[in-house]
């Protein structure tokens, strides 16, 4: 036991406290508390002030340490920020590979320090171009990859054995990863020195993201074989990438966010461990990635909490020995779902805090939102922008110059064990209808986010939460900002493109390829070999997943509301 | 069908987009406005759409974008009810549209779209004022 605060100190605070309340309500009895209610944007209400008084158990060694140490809540690595700043990791894509490629050496030209691909809606459904569903979608939301070619394309004279690559694809993660690494491999750069990440998240696209192919089941099987893939063949690529962003911006709170992933967590680590592999062999791969939202202090509150439970999880319900299994290492996107279409340009300010927010909750790497996110895709200028928002932050503002700068803070450690003791509830919730597989079957967790959801829209349309410049400093005055705009012809060209590799392939080797997927398919072979055979062959997304579509059943959206 | 019945409105997702906060959110209001609601779900094509909400009998479909496409998708389903002489059946929409597009949607037969900000209850009278049972 090593007490943060020394005990006698909390009569002498008791003291103050009845006094100063006593002089705070007098002011109140006369004229009003500027506001009704004082609260997060998830409407956790908010004391006037805190002390040490509010963190009374909280106990040094147990529960805060150094960065480094068990439970991390100050950091996962003992340097943080003073070895290596945050991985300026910028989401883009749109239109073509080629289109995408320009933009990418752009943004390292710029000085971002890792690549992070987004694809348009046909790629992250598993459709091509060519598809009537993939109609009027080709390239509008990310980047159309179809086959191999478009994958060599995008990454054309990029140093991926120096750089990391994110991807954020999920029902056919697999695919694109096959894609990567027979990239890769063509260029003569070995599987085991490639590094980054593949979203690959199934669970919370069934609460929340919401981009379907198989039901539930086997898309948890085909994440494990992956799992198990980065084991033994690319051991420095985090396989998945347990993400809350998404489940933040469908709405949901602070503390929903928090829960709901590292349940998610939780469900991947049990069927990882069921297949038979080591928790210290994958742990140490597993990823997270979080939602930094417009309440500052919450968002602080829930990184730092995140890391704290997470290693607690690792360490005493799946008896991990390795440190880095304890790890809770994550990715942050400043929220979307917080931008206005009105007056675009705050845009820029509402991004530069929720960057911060991240910053100061110790995040390993980051994406900041372009001021135009809300009309269309971001274009070069407003992306340039948001990418020197983080190099401000990291260079100017002297943030980095101390690792968990707010650590100590009274507000800020009451709030983070705050969210700690609620998120475990939820967690508990979850467990007791036998985990995230069950609960989802259940909707629990999707009608918990769609009320909380409701709930705020509600809030907003009733002025209890203020929006600037749309329900408080409204001005009638259109303020122009230019949008990007994706060539209509690129679809064609796209479908021309994949028809001429279609017919100059050797079709007989991609028959045989997508038989054997299929057969990995339906027995339990590791399916990543086969799809690096098909992909090499030069068959198509859709193809592939047609196959995964066959064997393994469609999901389609029970349409909840 | 007399003129007192309640409106029926559909909410529809057409194309890939995946995002349905907000499909979700009218959907509610629509139904505590007191419409009577269908939902489509997620990843209908626009003959989907159409085919469901004559089979519905509505009054109204609102379609909501988020990933870029509706320039294709929303003229399309407007296109489609023409083709099956259901053009009495009002159509809006909703989502990530720039100011741009708004005219070419308009003239293309959409009634009118509701942007980012716009107050659930503006939505739910708008449905009052400008659709009727059919």
């Amino acid at each position: 036991m090593s007490s943060v605060f020394n005990p006698k100190v909390f009569t002498e605070i008791e003291e103050g406290y009845q006094k100063w309340d006593k002089k705070v309500k007098e002011v109140f009895a006369s004229r009003a508390e500027r506001l009704k209610r004082f609260s997060t944007v998830s409407d956790m209400e908010i004391n006037r002030i805190y002390s040490p008084a509010d963190s009374k158990d909280l106990d040094f060694g147990k529960d805060l340490g150094f960065p480094g140490d068990y439970p991390f809540t100050r950091g996962v690595q003992p340097t943080m920020y003073r070895g290596r700043l945050w991985t300026m990791r910028m989401f883009a894509g749109l239109g073509s590979a080629r289109d995408t490629n320009e933009r990418f050496h752009h943004l390292v030209k710029e000085g971002q320090t890792g690549l992070s691909t987004a694809f348009d809606m046909p790629t992250l459904m598993g459709y091509d171009t060519e598809s009537p569903r993939s109609r009027g979608e080709c390239g509008k939301c990310g980047v159309a990859i179809d086959t191999l070619k478009d994958m060599e394309d995008l990454f054309d004279g990029l140093p991926i054995d120096k750089i990391t690559t994110s991807m954020t694809i999920n029902p056919p993660a697999s695919v694109l990863w096959a894609m990567y690494i027979a990239m890769a491999e063509k260029r003569e750069i070995d599987r085991k020195l490639l590094g980054g990440t593949i979203q690959n998240d199934m669970l919370k696209e069934f609460i929340a993201q919401k981009t379907f192919m198989c039901p539930p089941e086997p898309s948890v099987r085909v994440i494990t074989d992956t799992v198990e893939f980065g084991t033994t063949d690319v051991p420095r690529w985090n396989t998945i990438s347990i993400s809350g962003y998404h489940i933040r911006e469908a709405g949901s709170t602070a503390v929903q966010e928090l829960a709901f992933t590292l349940a998610d967590g939780i469900a991947y680590t049990e069927k990882a461990i069921e297949r038979g592999l080591n928790v210290d062999d994958f742990a140490p791969r597993f990823s997270f990635f979080f939602n930094s939202h417009l309440d500052f202090f919450e968002e602080v509150a829930k990184f730092r909490a995140a890391r704290r439970m997470w290693a607690r999880i690792m360490k005493e319900r799946f008896k991990a020995k390795n440190p880095r299994s304890w790890w809770l290492r994550f990715h942050t996107q400043t929220a979307g779902c917080s931008l206005t279409a009105q007056q675009p340009y705050n845009n820029v300010v509402r991004t530069a805090l929720e960057a911060l927010a991240a910053v100061l909750g110790g995040t390993q790497s980051l994406h900041t939102n372009s001021l135009d996110e809300v009309l269309a895709i971001p274009t070069k200028e407003a992306a340039t922008i948001a990418l020197r928002t983080q190099q401000i932050i990291a260079e100017e503002s002297g943030v980095a110059n101390t690792i968990d700068p707010l650590g100590g803070s009274y507000f800020v450690e009451a709030l983070t064990d705050r969210m700690e003791e609620e998120a475990f509830e939820l967690i508990e919730k979850i467990d007791d209808m036998g985990g995230m597989l069950p609960a989802i079957e259940r909707n629990f967790p999707q009608q918990e986010i769609a009320d909380a959801a409701y709930h705020y829209q509600r809030q907003i349309d009733a002025q209890d939460k203020t929006v600037v410049g749309v329900n408080k400093y409204v001005t009638e005055e259109e303020i122009p900002v230019e949008v990007v705009e994706i060539d209509e012809e690129l679809e064609r060209l796209q479908i021309e493109k994949t028809r001429r590799i279609k017919e100059e392939r050797d079709n007989a080797k991609v028959k045989d390829a997508l038989e054997k997927l299929g057969d990995a398919c339906s027995g339990d072979k590791n399916v990543m070999e086969s799809l690096i055979e098909a992909t090499n062959a030069y068959a198509t997304l859709q193809e592939m997943c047609d196959v995964f579509r066959k064997v393994f059943g469609e999901y389609r959206d029970p349409g909840i509301y | 069908m007399g003129k007192g019945r309640r409106l029926r409105v559909m909410v529809a997702k057409p194309g890939l987009d995946g995002h349905d906060r907000g499909a979700r959110i009218i959907a509610r209001a629509f139904r505590d406005g007191g419409f009577e609601v269908v939902y489509t779900g997620l990843h209908q094509t626009p003959e989907e759409i159409v085919e469901a909400a004559i089979q519905e009998d509505v009054d109204m479909i609102g379609l909501s974008s988020l990933a870029g496409a509706h320039k294709y998708l929303f003229p399309r389903t407007v296109e489609l009810l023409k083709e099956r002489g259901a053009d009495d059946i009002v159509v809006c929409g909703g989502g990530i549209i720039p100011d741009e597009d708004i005219s070419l949607l308009k003239d293309a037969g959409i009634k009118e779209i509701f942007t980012p900000g716009t107050p659930l209850d503006a939505i739910v009278e708008w449905v009052r004022e400008n659709v009727k049972p059919r």
